[in-house]
């Protein structure tokens, strides 16, 4: 069982990567788009960005050199990324369910990878798990590992008690999203339960990883845990083939479309990935548009269906 | 009805509307019109306009879609849209906006925060049908099932709907009830976007189907591409009718005012949106009084389009969109001037200077600006004389959406008006946080059927608010009261719902422009260029 459960994880890991890639390769390779920018942009000079101004507000602001405040940027994602401050500021009754989860699930990742670092440095030096730095981070394991699954445990547990019980979202609710929820919460329940049951002789958390590292087949794993960390498993690789992959879209949406301020200059590069697009061939049905798949759109955008029409 | 409509009720066969808004739910207004009971009443759709179009929806009419008159015609009307509904997502068909709509489209968490930020949904008194979700989540679901294969999986996850002609029809209609503020994509923790969404809709139904609002689309774009304008005014009636407004003008302020035209190598084409030559002439002409003073080297043009800065295409058609944004910088390239500037016009100012920003390459790519800037420069540098003394009354200034939220214009109109303003008093929330006027996104112009019950009862009605509360110190008739609206077709939902509420006769609030404010304060011109008239 312990092989095939490290064969499991693996599998977990390489589709969790493979399926984040291909999306952002997917969102990245999409055309640029028009302009669909929303104020406030945080990377406009301080000055302007705390009233959402923008470069359009200058006289002649072509002229000027373009400003782009990366710490302008940094202040927002910063707390909007740890702590959701968004969330806090529109939806604050969401957030007192949603923060817990998803901060419970970024404690549960420190967790990961604390358990990854201690498990790679064991495998350098065995003596390491009993040293004083083995220990300081088996202590940071657990604190980050059990904060992180009360958190995402009792953030979980309200967000599906909203969905079942707020009548506002029942008809947007799907079988799915019930799912996702309790598929979080079996994972996070088995898993706890079978860390609070191990028998005294279960390999700790960075001798498991260490096995996992060095496929230590050895290793016996207490069937309850091990099935926790099966759906774990499961659920790493389940988690970006849907929507909840939002940690990926979020950059798009953010960076890509709402803060996508770039100016087209003349002779630029993004004038010329611009020009590729005005070669495209639409085929829309409807006879004002006169896009017959042979026209282009810039061929297309060069007609006046009015005067046409007239003829 | 209210509070049980389901998703599934957009595919209800029968044509009875899913439900009918009434006073007594919506949004309390606040004094004087807080009554419902002494709410205006709606006007129900005529006999004739059921039994000929789709009005399956929610008691008014904004599109008039004929009804299909045999089981064929529907067929043909589902394929068509499947058909337009994949188009929407191949880079062919709709570079112009695929990125932002897939990313809409796969990563909504159906939070529902969005909600409390919509205009429409708060002062319809929560309808569901008007929460912004409902009709991305029915678009959604349409994505996965028919552009992403569906089967059972799919629909387990993503939601079922079922798909035919009065799902379509319906679908039709609400893309004509969201104002495209985007004030709810300002809000998603995720950036999900439900007002392109509606925007994407309406490409569909337009360029696929073709299937527009009349107003937008015959009486808009289409009319401004064969005129010139849609206003229909030619060139040589655009001229007369400007002449005319110059005389006006120099009579009014006691300086001569004279509109150059046609100047080439001008340092300014200002572009006005046409539908101010005619409804609002003290706007142009103000401009011309203004301009002229500060030395400010400019001209008009009588190209097609040259002399109209709108584009109705912003709303609902990328080819429209784009042959009118080209036009408008083949005016000024033609003349060879350094820049275009924009006038009082919202959606012109996002037209041309950000959206067209990736369809104007080459020697097209001429620069835009917005004309709160130059005038922010005009009054702040002293080029003008102006005393604060004659606009001492109460103003408040209205935020067009696409000059603030979606073009990040916030200051400058409020320079001027802190300079020259001394009772200037802000409405809550502004700026980037406004709310819509409710006329956003074509529906200023759209009064076919009952519609405009629907515009001032639920669209504006959020705004409305905000006025009645900015000026809630001072309501009494004997104060004359000034709501700046720099923008043609906020204007246009301003005149006609002050109207409607009668707002102006019971309490003397005017509606108005930013450049008649700079003038009415000019020292050198005549006292009292604002005039306390009704127009």
């Amino acid at each position: 069982m312990t092989v095939t459960l490290y064969i499991f994880t693996y599998a977990a890991a390489v589709t969790f990567i493979s399926a984040c890639a291909v999306r952002i390769v997917w969102f990245a390779r999409a055309p640029l788009h028009l302009r669909w920018e929303l104020y406030p942009v945080p990377h406009e000079p301080p000055a302007r960005a705390e009233h959402g101004g923008s470069y359009f507000e200058e006289v002649d602001w072509w002229t000027r050199p373009s400003r782009f405040h990366l710490f302008g940027e940094l202040r927002f994602m910063i707390p909007e990324i740890l702590f959701m401050k968004g969330l806090w500021e529109f939806n604050r009754r969401l957030w007192f369910r949603s923060f817990p989860f998803h901060f419970g699930l970024y404690l549960l990742t420190g967790a990961a990878a604390l358990m990854g670092l201690g498990g790679a440095l064991s495998i350098s030096d065995p003596a390491f798990a009993a040293g004083t730095l083995g220990q300081i981070i088996h202590g940071l394991c657990r604190v980050t590992g059990i904060s992180g699954m009360a958190l995402a445990v009792l953030g979980a547990m309200g967000l599906l008690v909203r969905r079942l019980t707020d009548h506002t979202l029942r008809i947007y609710t799907t079988p799915g999203d019930i799912f996702n929820l309790l598929f979080f919460l079996v994972t996070l329940g088995l898993s706890a339960a079978g860390y609070w049951s191990r028998s005294p002789t279960t390999p700790g958390m960075i001798a498991l990883t260490k096995g996992l590292l060095t496929f230590d087949s050895s290793l016996e794993i207490p069937g309850l845990l091990a099935s926790g960390l099966f759906l774990w498993a499961l659920l790493i690789a389940y988690v970006p083939t849907t929507h909840m992959s939002h940690f990926i879209a979020k950059y798009f949406t953010y960076h890509a479309v709402r803060w996508d301020d770039a100016p087209t200059r003349r002779g630029s590069s993004l004038e010329a990935r611009l020009a590729g697009y005005l070669t495209y061939r639409p085929t829309w049905a409807a006879a004002h548009v006169g896009a017959d798949g042979d026209r282009t759109w810039a061929e297309v955008a060069a007609t006046n269906p009015a005067q046409e029409s007239k003829k | 009805m209210r509070g049980k409509i389901k998703l599934s009720d957009m595919s209800r066969s029968d044509r009875t509307p899913l439900t009918h808004v009434r006073n007594e739910d919506l949004m309390q207004l606040p004094a004087p019109l807080h009554d419902p009971a002494h709410d205006r009443g709606w006007t129900p759709l005529s006999e004739q306009t059921r039994a000929r179009y789709e009005c399956g929806l929610d008691g008014t009419c904004a599109v008039n879609v004929p009804q299909p008159k045999t089981k064929q015609e529907e067929e043909a009307l589902v394929a068509r849209f499947l058909s337009g509904l994949e188009k929407l997502f191949t880079r062919e068909n709709n570079w112009t906006f695929l990125q932002p709509l897939l990313l809409t489209m796969e990563h909504c968490a159906r939070c529902q925060t969005c909600s409390e930020a919509c205009h429409i949904f708060e002062a319809s008194g929560n309808n569901e049908l008007y929460r912004p979700t409902y009709r991305s989540e029915i678009m959604r679901r349409l994505y996965f099932k028919h552009v992403k294969g569906g089967g059972l999986v799919s629909a387990w996850q993503h939601g079922d709907i079922g798909l035919n002609w009065s799902l379509i029809a319906r679908l039709i209609e609400l893309a004509y009830r969201c104002n495209l503020c985007r004030r709810c994509a300002q809000t998603c923790p995720i950036g999900a976007d439900n007002g392109l969404v509606a925007h994407e809709l309406r490409k569909l139904f337009s360029q696929e189907m073709g299937i527009a609002a009349k107003e937008i689309h015959d009486n808009g774009s289409m009319l401004q591409l064969k005129a010139g304008s849609s206003t229909g005014m030619n060139s040589v009636a655009v001229k007369d009718n400007v002449e005319f407004i110059d005389g006006e003008m120099t009579e009014k302020t006691g300086i001569e005012v004279k509109t150059p035209w046609d100047v080439s190598g001008a340092d300014v084409l200002l572009i006005h949106n046409a539908g101010e030559i005619l409804a609002w002439p003290e706007n142009p002409g103000a401009f011309a009084v203004i301009l002229n003073a500060a030395g400010i080297s400019w001209t008009l043009s009588s190209e097609a389009a040259g002399y109209d800065s709108i584009n109705y295409g912003l709303w609902y058609d990328d080819a429209q969109f784009a042959r009118v944004a080209i036009k408008h910088a083949e005016a000024a390239k033609k003349l060879g001037v350094r820049k275009i500037v924009l006038g009082e016009c919202g959606h012109a100012h996002k037209s041309l200077s950000v959206i067209a920003d990736r369809v104007l390459l080459g020697d097209l790519n001429i620069p835009r600006e917005s004309s709160m800037t130059l005038l922010r420069d005009i009054v702040v540098s002293g080029r003008i004389k102006l005393d604060p003394g004659r606009n001492d009354f109460p103003v408040t200034l209205h935020d067009p959406c696409n000059v603030v939220r979606l073009m990040g214009v916030v200051e400058p109109q409020r320079e001027i008006i802190r300079k020259i303003c001394p009772k200037f008093r802000e409405m809550e929330p502004h700026g980037v946080d406004n709310y819509c006027c409710g006329g956003g996104s074509g529906f200023a112009i759209m009064s076919g059927n009952n519609f405009p019950d629907w515009r001032f009862h639920v669209s504006g009605r959020k705004k409305l608010a905000q006025i009645l509360n900015a000026f809630r110190d001072c309501m009494e008739p004997s104060v004359p009261k000034y709501l700046c609206a720099p923008c043609s077709n906020c204007k246009g939902q301003f005149r006609d719902m002050l109207s409607y509420y009668g707002l102006w006769e019971n309490h003397k609030i005017l509606y108005g422009g930013l450049a008649e404010l700079i003038v009415n304060a000019m020292t050198d011109v005549k006292p009292g260029f604002i005039e306390w008239e009704w127009h």
